[in-house]
């Protein structure tokens, strides 16, 4: 942060310590401490090799892998399609109705997310109004189903995390000087031109933070797939509850799920690097 | 419109395009609550309330007749009431921190804020119950509400923080200037002045515990929450009710809403008028 804080100089040192403090050692001891432990978890295998956990976590569940972060690569892209000229229109042409549709896409997050994917299987249904246009326009796979399918599966996801990809491109974009797109113009820019050159990167940082913050979820959730499709939709999320829950191969549970989250940060780092932005906080 | 205002973007054909696109994203976001709100007054054939069959008001009139989903609720909204009371003071805490002070381990301190909402809700959930598993603590409660505070601190210390970052902090040093002692200071100016933040915050928190299913459902032991009893019930069966819930949750939070909206600008006009 820049700048020097108010009064910084003549309070105690000691200040700001105590108080993180409480805040700070409730996240290191809940949040740091329970991921070394999960690391742990993934190596105690008793008498088997270390790697064993994960040998049988990338051999046996390597498919569910790719699967998830398909769908939550997949669901990112068509969050981004959807949620991105919605947040341009709210940010340069919604005027005066700008805050009543920040509070229309806020909205959702009221009804509980559980009962709002259970209202897409209502919807999906077979014989529900949506596979009947689909199917007068011939646009359904063979057996004419939409719901157990991949479709309705990445189509749950992309409704899931829509609004977290929505509002930070909002903030960008209504951070953008409006002077510079009139400049733009004013040097013989075309809108498309002008929008390619001056406000597609300006609002790259607010892409990113939306893909982050769609992506990350999306790639562990496990409850659109288990709800919204069959079981040739089981995402790694999935795998990892049934693991700890149920069957209790505490290692094999702990190696999938540390897994995942190395492969989330390589991937983001990979993500937040091509893009040129890496100020994430 | 004849002529686009400057600087408004989209010409003749893309801009009224796009405002029809957006329209249809936002009919997408709403489709599902729409459902929601409808199929509260649907009489189902059968157990499982997924397919209209008759208007009916019976759900709303007998909103509590499911003792189980009554006890979800109640134990959904202790959990609430309680994780966002620490989560808030201790995020708020941390934004003050963070806002006031140049120090050399904000940096850090942002850092960690920012890891959980990097995390997938699956892996905080099952860290978390290898924690408790080594530790041998028998999950329920209270090993919710821990959980429901570790993730509510980020969100809460990051709003604070983004609300009253810029704010101006010699008005605390003009206080002490006239004379104010530091608890006068604390109460009069600096509450006063990140209390929106807080109060935002705070729903925020509320709200992320009232909705919170996987990280729930790894350190709920033998507890059920709304969200576990929803999931449970796809088995079992599906009652209207549950959509009578839902839909009270989300005008309750709609109120809440507008009511928080209408004490802010009330404090702002106290501000100016220095009441």
């Amino acid at each position: 942060m820049a700048g020097i804080a108010a009064g910084g100089s003549r309070r105690s040192a000691l200040a700001p310590w105590l108080l993180v403090a409480p805040g700070v050692l409730w996240l290191l001891a809940f949040y740091l401490v329970p991921t070394l432990t999960l690391a742990r978890t993934s190596f105690a295998t008793g008498d088997l090799p270390w790697y064993d956990g994960y040998q049988r976590a990338f051999t046996d569940y390597g498919q569910h892998m790719l699967r998830s972060f398909g769908y939550a690569l997949t669901a990112t892209i068509a969050a981004i399609l959807l949620g991105y000229p919605l947040a341009y229109v709210m940010a340069f042409r919604a005027d005066r109705l700008k805050n009543f549709l920040l509070g229309l896409v806020i909205l959702p997050f009221f009804t509980t997310f559980l009962v709002r994917t259970f209202a897409w299987k209502t919807i999906l249904n077979d014989g529900g109004p949506v596979v009947n246009l689909l199917g007068t326009l011939h646009l359904l796979p063979a057996d004419g189903r939409l719901l157990n399918t991949i479709w309705a599966v990445i189509g749950g996801i992309t409704y899931n995390f829509l609004p977290f990809m929505i509002l930070p491109i909002y903030v960008s974009l209504e951070k953008i000087d409006r002077r510079l797109t009139e400049a733009a113009q004013d040097l013989y820019c075309n809108q498309f031109t002008a929008f390619r050159k001056v406000v597609l990167p300006l609002s790259l940082p607010g892409v990113l933070a939306g893909s982050l913050l769609t992506f990350i979820p999306a790639s562990g959730d496990f409850l659109n797939a288990e709800l919204l499709g069959s079981p040739n939709q089981k995402m790694l999320g999935s795998v990892i509850q049934g693991q700890f829950l149920t069957v209790r191969d505490y290692p094999l549970a702990a190696a999938l799920s540390f897994a995942l989250m190395a492969l989330i940060t390589i991937l983001v780092v990979m993500y937040a690097r091509a893009l040129g932005t890496e100020d994430l906080a | 419109m004849t002529t686009e205002k400057k600087g408004a973007v989209g010409t003749r054909w893309t801009g009224p395009m796009l405002d029809v696109y957006a329209g249809l994203v936002l009919l997408y976001l709403f489709l599902p609550i729409f459902v929601i709100i409808a199929y509260s007054f649907n009489k189902p054939e059968g157990k499982f309330n997924f397919v209209w069959k008759a208007f009916s008001l019976d759900a709303w009139r007998d909103p509590f007749i499911y003792p189980a989903l009554v006890e979800a609720m109640k134990l959904s909204l202790k959990v609430a009431a309680v994780s966002t009371s620490v989560a808030t003071v201790f995020g708020a805490l941390i934004a003050l921190a963070l806002c006031r002070y140049t120090w050399k381990a904000a940096g850090p301190v942002n850092f960690l804020l920012v890891l959980p909402l990097t995390t997938p809700e699956v892996v905080l959930g099952s860290s978390l119950l290898s924690l408790f598993l080594q530790a041998n603590v028998q999950t329920g409660f209270w090993t919710i509400v821990i959980a429901h505070i570790m993730f509510s601190v980020s969100y809460v210390a990051l709003t604070v923080k983004a609300r009253i970052r810029g704010f101006d902090w010699t008005l605390e040093e003009a206080a002490m200037d006239l004379y104010a002692n530091p608890l006068r200071v604390i109460f009069k100016v600096t509450l006063p002045l990140i209390a929106p933040g807080i109060a935002a915050a705070a729903m925020l928190s509320f709200a992320l515990s009232l909705d919170d299913f996987i990280i729930t459902l790894f350190n709920a032991g033998s507890r059920v929450t709304y969200p576990l009893y929803v999931y449970g019930a796809r088995r079992a069966a599906f009652p209207p009710q549950i959509n009578v819930l839902a839909t009270v949750i989300l005008l309750g939070s709609l109120l809440l809403l507008g009511a928080t909206v209408l004490w802010q600008n009330r404090r702002l006009k106290e501000a100016l008028t220095g009441k």
